[in-house]
């Protein structure tokens, strides 16, 4: 029985010790790779353009909605004490469905199952500015995602996908952001690609933008096809992502070029 | 129209005081194309008035120049208690304010 | 005779007052908000990075040395670019009750280029900077 009990016990040490390109302490947000400006407009907590949409996202909180003219305020009261930590745990498996969820989709699911309302679009300024508003609730908390149980599955096919090559130019993700990560492509400096500043505010888009998009636009720099809005591939993506950066402070809304 | 505006709650009579002011406006130039190549037409505010207690203390003509979700800091003498508001329009005729109080000692 | 004349007559205007160096010049289509009036270098600060991490949004600051009282103010400001599509970026309008002649806002740069500032002041007379900025194009194509 002791014997059983010890090649368990084995069995599960070598499946969680997950090897990582890039060990925990040498870990750098997004943020140390801006210039000066923009890393100076992500702090200032008032010109930090991203904190527009917060400001939304706040008035939504209290907006009654759906069938049951419920707000996301009805169950959850203040935000700023319930939402708290949340942000840092996603991705994460839903319990009753068994789906792997983002926030965006944590948000959309809540609405149809709770309040009988219509689900938010992607990239809509809605969805956005309450993803923004709940994930600011965590900010400066380090990012901690589960990978065990039902999560173990998405996790592994994430971790396949992000070494996967893909599109003309044949890379896959850990190209730029593992093997060369602090080198230059053309005037930019590589960073190692982590998740805990969404969603941003990113120059390039002059708007608010979330991690899927972000994701998109990878793909079609690579020149390949940009899997749609909604792929299980995104998902599994996000929660590798996560992962690999856990500990880094959520920065939400992040200021990226 | 989203926006934030900025000024210190007290303030001196006579102390300079800084303003600041961000809009969420997308400022489309009208040089952008959509995703079937047609343009996207120009849509930027073009005009931005700050009035404390009604008097215009700062106007600016603004244009695809100024980034998107613009943002603008300037400075006024704090003169009496009352409200700082802001006014502005774009292309498409859609106006916005915001405004915020300044209390002023003596 | 011929060639020593034009050559004494080259070295003259080598040593000529006022000869601004080319980088400063200002650019034509600024000057004319003078409306022929002259236009000068000076009391004016352009605060531009020298490379931009971004060009659509960059930040710039204009300041002008004034004391901004009722007889001896900054009446406006007027920014220009010297290669986006349109280079009449902004018009600020000041005056007494401005306390202090600075702004800050974010401009959006189409590439490489000089960015001039013209101060027009109460006493009609008309003062200038110019600042130069380096914007380089995004690595990656992004069709998100």
């Amino acid at each position: 029985m002791r014997r059983l009990a010890l090649a368990a016990l084995l069995v599960a040490a070598a499946a969680a010790a997950q090897e990582r390109a890039i060990p925990l302490e040498k870990l750098k947000s997004g943020s140390t790779f801006l210039g000066d400006d923009l890393r100076s407009l992500q702090d200032d907590d008032f010109a930090n353009p991203g904190l527009l949409w917060v400001e939304r996202g706040e008035k939504l909180w209290s907006e009654p909605a759906g069938r049951t003219k419920q707000s996301c305020a009805s169950c959850h009261q203040d935000a700023r004490s319930t939402m708290r930590g949340v942000a840092a745990r996603y991705p994460k498996i839903d319990a009753e469905s068994g789906r792997l969820l983002d926030l965006e989709g944590r948000i959309n699911l809540c609405r149809a199952r709770r309040m009988g309302a219509e689900p938010f679009k992607y990239e809509s300024e809605e969805l956005l500015a309450l993803t923004a508003y709940v994930a600011r609730q965590s900010k400066g908390m380090p990012m901690d995602v589960s990978i065990r149980g039902a999560a173990r599955p998405r996790f592994d096919a994430g971790e396949k996908a992000y070494h996967l090559r893909r599109g003309q130019m044949n890379l896959s993700c850990a190209h730029c952001h593992e093997a060369n990560w602090g080198k230059r492509l053309l005037s930019e400096t590589i960073s190692q690609g982590h998740p805990n500043g969404y969603p941003v505010y990113r120059m390039e888009w002059q708007t608010l933008g979330s991690l899927e998009r972000r994701l998109r636009a990878c793909l079609s720099g690579i020149r390949a096809e940009m899997l749609p809005y909604g792929s299980p591939e995104y998902l599994d993506l996000e929660l590798y992502l996560a992962w690999r950066a856990q500990g880094l402070p959520i920065e939400t809304p992040g200021v990226r070029r | 129209m989203a926006a934030r505006v900025q000024v210190p709650a007290k303030a001196k009579k006579g102390e300079i005081v800084e303003v600041r002011i961000l809009i969420q406006h997308p400022m489309e130039t009208g040089y952008r194309l959509d995703d079937v190549g047609h343009p996207i037409k120009r849509n930027v505010i073009t005009l931005l008035s700050c009035r404390y207690n009604g008097v215009e203390v700062f106007r600016a003509d603004l244009s695809s120049g100024i980034a998107a979700n613009p943002y603008i800091q300037f400075y006024t003498v704090a003169d009496r208690s009352g409200e700082i508001e802001f006014t502005w329009i774009d292309d498409e005729g859609k106006p916005g304010s915001e405004r915020q109080s300044i209390e002023v000692a003596a | 005779m011929k060639r020593r004349a034009f050559l004494a007559g080259l070295g003259g205007l080598a040593l000529a007052p006022g000869a601004l160096a080319q980088g400063e010049a200002l650019d034509p289509r600024a000057a004319a908000v003078a409306k022929g009036a002259p236009v000068r270098k000076g009391r004016v600060r352009i605060t531009l990075p020298q490379l931009a991490d971004n060009g659509n949004s960059v930040p710039i600051k204009i300041e002008v040395d004034s004391p901004m009282t009722a007889t001896d103010y900054v009446k406006s400001i007027h920014l220009y670019s010297e290669r986006n599509p349109v280079t009449n970026m902004a018009n600020f309008y000041l005056g007494p009750r401005s306390g202090k002649a600075e702004i800050d806002s974010r401009v959006r740069l189409a590439g490489s280029q000089k960015v001039t500032a013209v101060a027009a002041l109460s006493d009609g007379t008309f003062w200038y900077d110019v600042a130069a900025i380096v914007v380089t194009l995004s690595a990656c194509l992004d069709e998100s």
